[in-house]
Parts: structure tokens; sequence; C-alpha cells
């Protein structure tokens, strides 16, 4: 036995996290109904699949024991997120996961009801300035998950010395316009221009976060769309089984074999990246893993959609089958909170202002 | 479908020693003036680069001490061959006795065997060969024809092998001959035998590669003799050997990071202010890297557990030489050169020529791309 032989404590942890995952799945496997993905899907809140999820007390994965959470290692939390975006789970979970860590993490303060984090995109920036006891706010935060829905946004402001505050906004003193996603899942526009808090709901941003929501959301969106794409690999294996054409299942085709084979390699590599950066998150490298993460995840839902519709034909492309449920989301979630190009730059960015020498040592460390 | 997860390769104490080891070892080499990153990668040969690499102990490492090893964990070995990769070494010498010979004369040889060639293994005095591919028997390997016939109790070998790299410069093969019937499924009386090249009965052909170099070879078998204990496994168990060795050589980090020092040269060319294209199309390329690495390193930890994670490793290959030849596509569209063998002080541009005469063949040798689709098509459960 070469490696490192794991302690007790660590297998018992390891255990009681995978069962979490799994009460969760099953959990999602049961409240995710077609006919309630029909009803999310015209815009309605899922108050029933929200009120299941934060009843099992999911949502509080990232807050310490101490503080009414469920303390999980961050990198087991992160995978009901993965979860979660196999189900297509239409309401804001892994938001308000990371919101309660944050506020948690910021405030010493535990948050009840679903929650949303703004800025989410790669433009928008948000001034706060002092008045008396409260704080006031500038500027609007574009396509912001559920941000006409949730009970409260997280949002990140800069003051005039440009320090980083997150300030805690209740949805009921917002202006929102409503907008939607490819997959109509809310994307609104939140103008904050005025907007005052009191200052007690406004704190220093923590490390984790001093640079925006994008590291995190990009995180979420990464682990959903790895189980987005098990969930596409699923529906067209199965289609690929069943389905009959010149006397065979489609399947028996070596055209349809390696285009799958193809795809089940960009999901591999994704799956790899995004647990990556899930593992960093919260360390110092987090920057950097999630901007790995976003960008070959992103690049892996592209081509991973692709594939499953093509196998599908025009099955695939009708409201009827289910499959749009997953492609669509990874058609919207790929570009939200900076797409492939946005990160890409990034990472080649750094690795060259260093460069090629000490790209290794970024790869396998020194 | 299974759900892939790649859980994190936890690497033990004498890992992490290793990879000072190599590195300081590298180091060493490379102010010496020893070889050249930029024209070399694992398949240059170097017989005295291996000699020095034998005796600074990196070879063999995780055979029994017995046989010349020091029995250091699979992913002591796994760190010494990504680090000789990612400093652009020229291994080949040493490359397939290290990691596919040798183990399967550890694992399935006869003592004799063992006693007379892992230790010179270790030393970086003994260099192998693999003889599986036929003029008429390349990915359909169960269609091999030399023939090994019994003769006053000693095999006699008559046939041929092609594409056998190195074939002029190694001491020894591991053949894959039909020593019996095939059966129904095709897989049945094939049988492995160490192949000793300075014994009569066997002779090299070269065939030079597109970019000149004489590295792979046509072997000649005619009435060469071999003994029961240069028989490598039971005899009509060839098949499971070979695919078992295949599969073991699958997931390593020499199926991405053959031209690694491309990227690497390709980030200096480019310097430290990049146009927003080139940082993009860098940045995408090193987050392809840094995925492969994940999946690779944590594979290695499956394997070095005893488990065979054959779907995996399959998958690795594929989206890994698929990474390897699109890297010098792309490196050329951002620095628009015209590459050279001979470009005397513009090491990307070298690097660019070696790398481009040579990626054809990183989708082809070891399983080609598409007998690979056809492995994890069947790990998906398609056929």
């Amino acid at each position: 036995m070469s490696t490192e032989t794991l302690t007790r404590e660590q297998t018992e942890a390891a255990a009681l996290s995978a069962m979490v995952v799994e009460q969760a799945d099953r959990l999602f496997r049961g409240e995710v109904t077609k006919e309630r993905m029909a009803v999310a899907d015209r815009g309605e809140w899922p108050s029933a699949i929200w009120d299941a999820v934060d009843h099992a007390g999911l949502t509080s994965a990232l807050v310490p024991e101490a503080q009414g959470g469920s303390g999980l290692p961050a990198a087991d939390a992160l995978r009901l997120v993965r979860r979660a975006g196999y189900h297509t789970l239409p309401v804001p979970f892994g938001e308000t996961m990371i919101v309660a860590g944050l506020w948690a993490e910021a405030a010493g303060a535990t948050l009840g009801g679903p929650s949303s984090l703004a800025p989410a995109g790669t433009t928008d920036r948000i001034g706060i300035e002092r008045r008396g006891d409260n704080y006031a706010l500038h500027g609007q935060a574009h396509r912001v998950p559920w941000g006409a829905h949730v009970d409260q946004i997280l949002v990140h402001a800069h003051d005039a010395n440009g320090s980083a505050l997150l300030a805690l906004v209740p949805h009921a003193i917002v202006r929102t316009e409503r907008r939607r996603n490819l997959a109509n899942e809310p994307r609104d526009t939140l103008l904050l221009e005025g907007v005052s808090v009191p200052a007690q709901q406004v704190r220093p941003a923590p490390a984790s976060c001093a640079e925006g929501f994008l590291p995190a959301g990009s995180l979420l969106r990464s682990l959903q769309m790895v189980g987005a794409m098990e969930r596409c690999l699923d529906y067209t294996i199965q289609y690929a089984m069943e389905r009959q054409q010149f006397g065979r299942p489609i399947a028996k085709f070596q055209a349809i074999q390696h285009m799958l084979a193809e795809a089940a390699g960009h999901y591999a590599a994704a799956a790899a990246a995004s647990e990556l950066a899930a593992e960093s998150f919260g360390r110092i490298d987090f920057a950097f893993a999630v901007a790995i993460a976003k960008s070959r995840v992103g690049e892996a839902a592209g081509k991973v959609a692709e594939v499953c519709h093509q196998v599908h034909g025009a099955m695939g492309f009708t409201q009827e089958h289910p499959l749009h449920f997953a492609t669509r989301r990874l058609w919207s979630w790929r570009d939200e909170f900076g797409n492939e190009s946005y990160w890409q730059e990034r990472i080649g960015r750094i690795v060259c202002s260093a460069g090629g020498e000490l790209l290794w040592e970024r790869l396998v460390g020194s | 479908m299974q759900a892939f997860q790649f859980d994190p390769p936890r690497l033990p104490p004498d890992a992490v020693a290793a990879r000072r080891r190599v590195r300081a070892f590298l180091e060493a080499e490379r102010e010496a003036g020893h070889y050249a990153p930029h024209r070399c990668s694992w398949s240059t040969f170097d017989a005295q680069f291996t000699r020095r690499v034998g005796a600074a102990g990196l070879i063999g490492v995780t055979w029994p001490k017995e046989y010349g090893g020091q029995e250091l964990s699979s992913l002591a070995r796994y760190v010494i061959t990504q680090e000789m990769l990612a400093a652009g070494a020229p291994c080949f010498a040493h490359w397939i006795a290290d990691r596919q010979s040798g183990p399967q004369i550890l694992r399935h040889g006869s003592e004799a065997a063992k006693r007379m060639i892992l230790p010179r293994i270790c030393r970086g005095e003994c260099f192998f060969g693999i003889g599986m591919s036929e003029p008429d028997s390349g990915s359909d390997l169960a269609a091999v024809r030399t023939r090994a016939v019994r003769l006053d109790g000693k095999w006699i070998i008559n046939g041929s092998k092609i594409w056998t790299s190195n074939a002029h410069h190694v001491h020894y093969l591991i053949a894959l001959v039909r020593t019996g019937d095939a059966g129904e499924d095709r897989h049945q009386g094939l049988t492995q035998f160490i192949i000793d090249m300075s014994q009569p009965g066997v002779t090299v052909r070269p065939i030079h590669n597109l970019a000149g170099e004489h590295e792979f070879n046509e072997v000649f078998f005619k009435d060469y003799v071999v003994t029961d204990d240069m028989m490598v496994g039971a005899q009509g168990q060839g098949w499971e050997m070979v695919t078992g060795e295949l599969a073991f050589e699958r997931s390593g980090p020499d199926r991405y990071l053959s031209d690694y020092r491309l990227l690497v040269e390709l980030v200096d060319r480019v310097g430290t202010q990049p146009s927003d294209r080139q940082a993009a199309e860098i940045g995408r390329l090193v987050s392809h890297l840094a995925s492969l690495q994940r999946m690779s390193a944590s594979i290695a930890g499956l394997l070095d557990q005893g488990k065979s994670p054959n779907t995996e490793a399959a998958l690795v290959k594929d989206v890994g030489t698929s990474f390897e030849r699109e890297l010098p596509e792309i490196a050329r569209r951002l620095v628009p050169i015209q590459s050279s063998l001979e470009d005397p002080g513009d090491s990307f541009s070298e690097t660019l020529a070696y790398v481009t005469l040579h990626a054809p063949a990183y989708t082809l040798r070891g399983g080609t791309r598409e007998i690979l689709r056809g492995i994890i098509a069947r790990g998906l459960g398609l056929r």
C-alpha cells in the first residue's frame, strides 16, 4: 500500500458525504418532475421544489456546523451542485448555498430563504457609499440569477477607495426587470441606483470573494454543466440503444459510437477540471483552477450538446423530449459568469506573464 | 452511463522525493549541455542519456530490490516519467523497458529472465522494443501470423514484425507470435517471447519515417530458436498479456505531453504581452492540459491501488493525443513563421518543425484513435 492511508475520521467523513450526496440525488430525482419543469419553464417560481430542497437543509452545506449548517467539506458540498445540474433543478440552489456560506463568513449570521448574488457578469460594477447609518448603492446588475424571485441578494460593491464590500439587499427594496436565459431561467436586471441598506447589512468582502462573484459563480456553473452533460449522455446512450434503423439499434453504427466516444472524452475532461476547481475552493490557487474549469467545461458543453442532439435526430428537437431541459441550460450556463474566451484570456495572460518554464510548476506543484 | 469521477491523487512521500530527485538530475543534464529540449521528446533515442538516468536510479524504480529496483510506489515512477516529459528529455532508449517490457517480465517472466534482464534495465544498459504489429496485422492484432513451432524442447520462430521502433538499437523485443489455433474468438493460441536481438535468425531492415529519420524497422525471423525460459506468461496467454500491457500504458503522461515543449516555446515566443487572441488560445490549451493532467494523475492513483479503469485510460489517450495533435496547428497560427528543423537561434521554429513532422504518429502509436473510440464505446455500453 503506497498511497497514504486515510485516517478513520477521514473515512467516516467521506462516507457521510457520500450519503448526503446520495440522499440529495434521490430528493432531486423525486422533486423535479416533467410537469414541474414545464411550470418553471413558463417563468413561475417552483415553490414545491424549493420547499423540499430547503426543508432538507441542503442549502446550508457550506455553513459551518457551529453556525447551524451541515459543515460538509467544500468539495463534498459542491458535489450537490453537480447533482443539481444533472437533474436540472430549476431553483437558485448553488447561488443560495454560496451566499449562505459567504454571509456566515462575512457577518457570522445565518440566512433563510432563496438567495442570489450580483453582479453576475463580467462588465457590471456596483458602487457603494456611506450615508449616515446606511449605505447607498449605485449602478445596475444584469442577468442576476432569479434576481426578481429570491428573498435577498448579496451585492458585491466597491466604495470610493476601491475597497470591496458585501451588501445584503432584501429583494423587496429593489426594482427589477424580468429577463430570462435560453432555458427560461430568470436572469433579471436589478436597478440598484439609490437603494439604501442599513450599515449592519454591509461587511468587508472576505478574501475568497475580494474580486467579486465571477470565480464562485463560474464554479457553480461548471459543476452544474458537468451534471447536465452527464444527463445528456444518459439520455443519448439510452436512445441510441433503443432507436432502430436499418434493422438494428443505431448504437451499433461506428459513426454513432465514435461521436459518443468523443463526447464522453469532453465530458470526462470537464469533470476532471471541475473537480480540481471544487477542491481548491477557498484556497489561494482557486482563481486559476476555476478559470481552467470554466474554460474547459464551457467548451465541452457545446460539443456534448451538439453530439447529443445529432444522435437524437428530430426527436430531440421537440418540446416533448426532455433533452432540451439539459441542453438549453448548457448553452446558457457556458456564457454566465464569463464565457470561455473571458477565462481563457485570463489564463493566457497569467501563463504568459510568468513565462514558459514556470507553467509546469503551476500544473503539478513545486 | 457511469459517472466519471477523477478523485485527487494523494502523492506518497516517495513520489514527492522522486520529483525532487529527477528535477535535480535533469537540471544537471541541461547545465552540462547533454541534450537540447527543443529538439527532442520521449521518442528520441539517446543511449548515453539513458545510462546516466540508470546511474541516477531513475529506471525500474518500482521493481523489487533483488532485481535492481527500489520498491517505490507506482506514483513515484509516474512522477519521474512526467518530469522527464516536461523537461523534453530524450528517453526512448529506456522508455519501453521501463514502461511495459520490464513490468511484463517481472510479472510473467521466468526467474532466469528476471535475473538476467531486469538489473540491466535498471542500470540503463538494456533496451527493449515492441514486437506486436505485422505487415497484415496492425490494429487487428489478433491477426498475427508469425509462428513459433515446438521442436526438440525449443521453439522455432518464423515470420516478421513491422513498425518496430529502435529494433536496430535494442537488445531485446517482446514478440507476440502464434503458437496454436486462433479459436472462435480469434484470441487463442498467441504467446509472447523475449527475442534476443544478438542471436542468429533475426534480421532488421530500416524503414525511414517522413521526417527522414530511421526510427522504426521491419524485423524478420528465420528459424530463430528460443527456449521456454524466454516465454512471457503461459503458452496461449499472449492476448491477455498484450491487452493488459496496452491498458496499463494508455493513461500515462506520454499520451498528452509528447509535444509539451512546443507549448513552453510558444509561451516564451509570444512573450509577456500577448494579444487577446494569443492569450485566449494559450489559455485554452492550458485548460486542456490541466484537465488531462488531473485525469491521468487520478488514474495513476487508481492503478496504484490495483484497480483497472480501462475506459478512463482509453479516454485519456484519446483526449490527450487529440490535444497533442491540435497544439502545433494552433501554435503555427499564433506565431506565423515558416518553421524549419534547422533554424539556428530560433528554438520555437525548430520545435514547431519537429512536432509538425512527428504529430501524425501521436494518434496512431499504441492503438489508433479509432480503436480507442471503439473501446470507449464499449465502456459506454454501446457495443
